[in-house]
């Protein structure tokens, strides 16, 4: 008989370098925040005084209406362009190509002040009956393409073409025998793609898309430009009478922060649902 | 009686890549044929063109008297709309190597969608044959199980329920066993076994010898996208005539 061997406790190894620049970056962090907060500009007392004021949470109340508006509208065109993009027709390839290439390749600010000023390139807008005399709608430009109706108008075609672009990897990340099988049980494309290639797609969809929502909130400040009523434009209108502007910003940011996380637990559920089947391994039961 | 398979000189290319070089061939209703042939000899070319997965590019192949992808009317043959091709292949079942399950969909549902979606079946009707369907193939526990969840063998099984809920009149099996790891080859085998048995007409492309030897009525050899030979699998299989034949069966058997 062998004596059983002695237990020997391991060490681990020492990382004596993490805790030193752990140590440093928690230094330079506080430093840095102490030094902002001191500062006299910052007004705490201001900052709670319009942090709940009626005309900001009406700001931020735009700033949702023009994030799901246009994110909706945007991920709706972006479907349709995409399966456009996919389909065998040349001609409508060719015009979703075209549509991703000019809503991608200009800056989104530069597309709000042009939909802000459509006006002055189409002065009124009339629809008439073809080849007969009469006129069904007619306006002036200024009165049709409000700032918010232009903000919702730039927002959410920019974001059919990212979104295109989004979707269409998502479908294109979808096993080709995914169709075959539906084709063979004698399903329409129509019904392969809505039943079987989109909820799988959905998946590699999801988490981009949570990313283009969150980043849809925060450039909704850009339409502030042509007076899009939302949270940005709120502050700027109190900071440009007031001049206390770093107390509305920190207004501002402090929404934007909120929204925003709120956001990204939404983001995390989403992202949960259209995984089933998918975590087998890592514990997340399917339903 | 017509066949329920029926090529004349069936011809396909990819590109300039002919793979199928004049396919004549004959499955009449009831039959088992299973289809053998090395890699590349074009028996998954050929079953995937009996239901429009495949375009033929020159030939005539009738399943069930009708010309696949096309429509004769007044002596010519019009190409038929994507929606009349998926119409055809409601009465064709299929299983695939990889077996192609809808990874988010559960067993059951995976069975049910065809029947409710396309012949418009009550979700209680099709949940009910699911069930059946799946005690059938002796998964009768694992109705709700994703197939992520499931093995190899479990997974093709499912995929032959799910091939079965459209009462389909043939069934193409396109190398059902050859993704399985060995110890579960025999349940799936047991499946296709009890399907012949029950007069279903079947086309498989196999390697197993096994079950050719014992379940075909028909073995046709494939090489080179040409029929080289066909008959019944004793004779095929143990004294086939062509020396082609012959170098191949040496090789597997």
């Amino acid at each position: 008989m062998t004596q059983p061997p002695a237990s020997l406790t391991a060490v681990p190894v020492r990382h004596y370098g993490r805790w030193i620049t752990a140590a440093l970056a928690v230094a330079a962090t506080v430093w840095l925040v102490v030094t902002l907060a001191a500062s006299p500009a910052l007004e705490p007392a201001t900052v709670g005084h319009y942090l709940t004021q009626d005309f900001i949470l009406a700001g931020v109340r735009t700033t949702l209406i023009l994030t799901a508006v246009a994110m909706v509208l945007g991920a709706t065109g972006g479907i349709v362009l995409a399966v456009m993009r996919l389909s065998d027709n040349p001609v409508l390839k060719a015009l979703a190509a075209a549509f991703v290439w000019l809503f991608r390749g200009t800056p989104l600010l530069v597309q709000i002040v042009f939909f802000g000023f459509l006006g002055a390139l189409l002065p009124r807008i009339t629809v008439r009956v073809p080849l007969t005399g009469t006129i069904l709608f007619d306006k002036p430009t200024s009165l049709v393409i409000t700032g918010t109706v232009a903000a919702v108008l730039a927002l959410s075609l920019n974001e059919m073409a990212y979104a295109a672009e989004i979707v269409r990897g998502g479908i294109l990340a979808v096993d080709k025998g995914q169709t075959e099988a539906a084709h063979a049980l004698g399903m329409t494309s129509a019904q392969t793609l809505r039943r079987i290639v989109l909820p799988q797609a959905m998946r590699v969809i999801v988490p981009p898309m949570g990313n283009e929502v969150i980043t849809m909130l925060k450039s909704t400040a850009l339409v502030s430009v042509i007076a899009g009523r939302d949270l940005m434009t709120a502050v700027q209108g109190v900071y440009a009478q007031n001049y206390k502007v770093i107390p509305l910003l920190a207004v501002a940011a402090i929404w934007y922060l909120a929204l925003v996380s709120v956001l990204s637990i939404v983001q995390i559920l989403l992202e949960r649902r259209f995984g089933r089947g998918h975590h087998v391994h890592t514990g997340g039961a399917p339903r | 009686m017509t066949a329920m398979i029926h090529a004349e000189q069936v011809t396909k290319s990819f590109g300039h890549h002919e793979v199928l070089r004049g396919i004549d061939l004959t499955v009449e209703a009831g039959e088992v044929c299973c289809l053998l042939g090395p890699s590349g000899s074009g028996k998954s070319t050929f079953l995937r063109c009996v239901n429009h997965l495949e375009t033929v590019s020159s030939g005539r192949l009738r399943v069930d008297g009708q010309l696949v992808g096309y429509r004769e009317s007044h002596g010519r043959l019009h190409e038929l709309r994507p929606r009349e091709i998926a119409a055809r292949r409601r009465d064709i079942g299929m299983v695939f190597q990889r077996f192609n399950l809808f990874p988010h969909l559960s067993a059951a549902a995976n069975i049910m969608e065809a029947p409710m979606r396309v012949r418009g079946v009550s979700k209680t009707d099709a949940r009910q044959q699911a069930l059946a369907l799946l005690d059938r193939v002796g998964l009768a526990d694992r109705a709700e199980a994703y197939p992520a969840t499931l093995s190899g063998g479990q997974q093709q099984r499912v995929a032959i329920a799910r091939a079965l809920a459209m009462r389909p009149k043939l069934m193409l099996f396109d190398e059902p066993t050859s993704a399985l790891d060995p110890e579960l080859v025999g349940d799936v085998l047991d499946v296709m076994r009890s399907l012949a048995a029950e007069g279903m007409t079947m086309v498989v492309v196999t390697h197993e010898m096994g079950f050719a030897r014992e379940v075909a009525d028909t073995v046709v050899f494939m090489d080179g996208g040409v029929v080289v030979e066909a008959g019944q699998p004793g004779q095929v299989l143990v004294a086939p005539r062509e020396e082609r034949t012959r170098g191949f069966l040496a090789k597997v058997l």
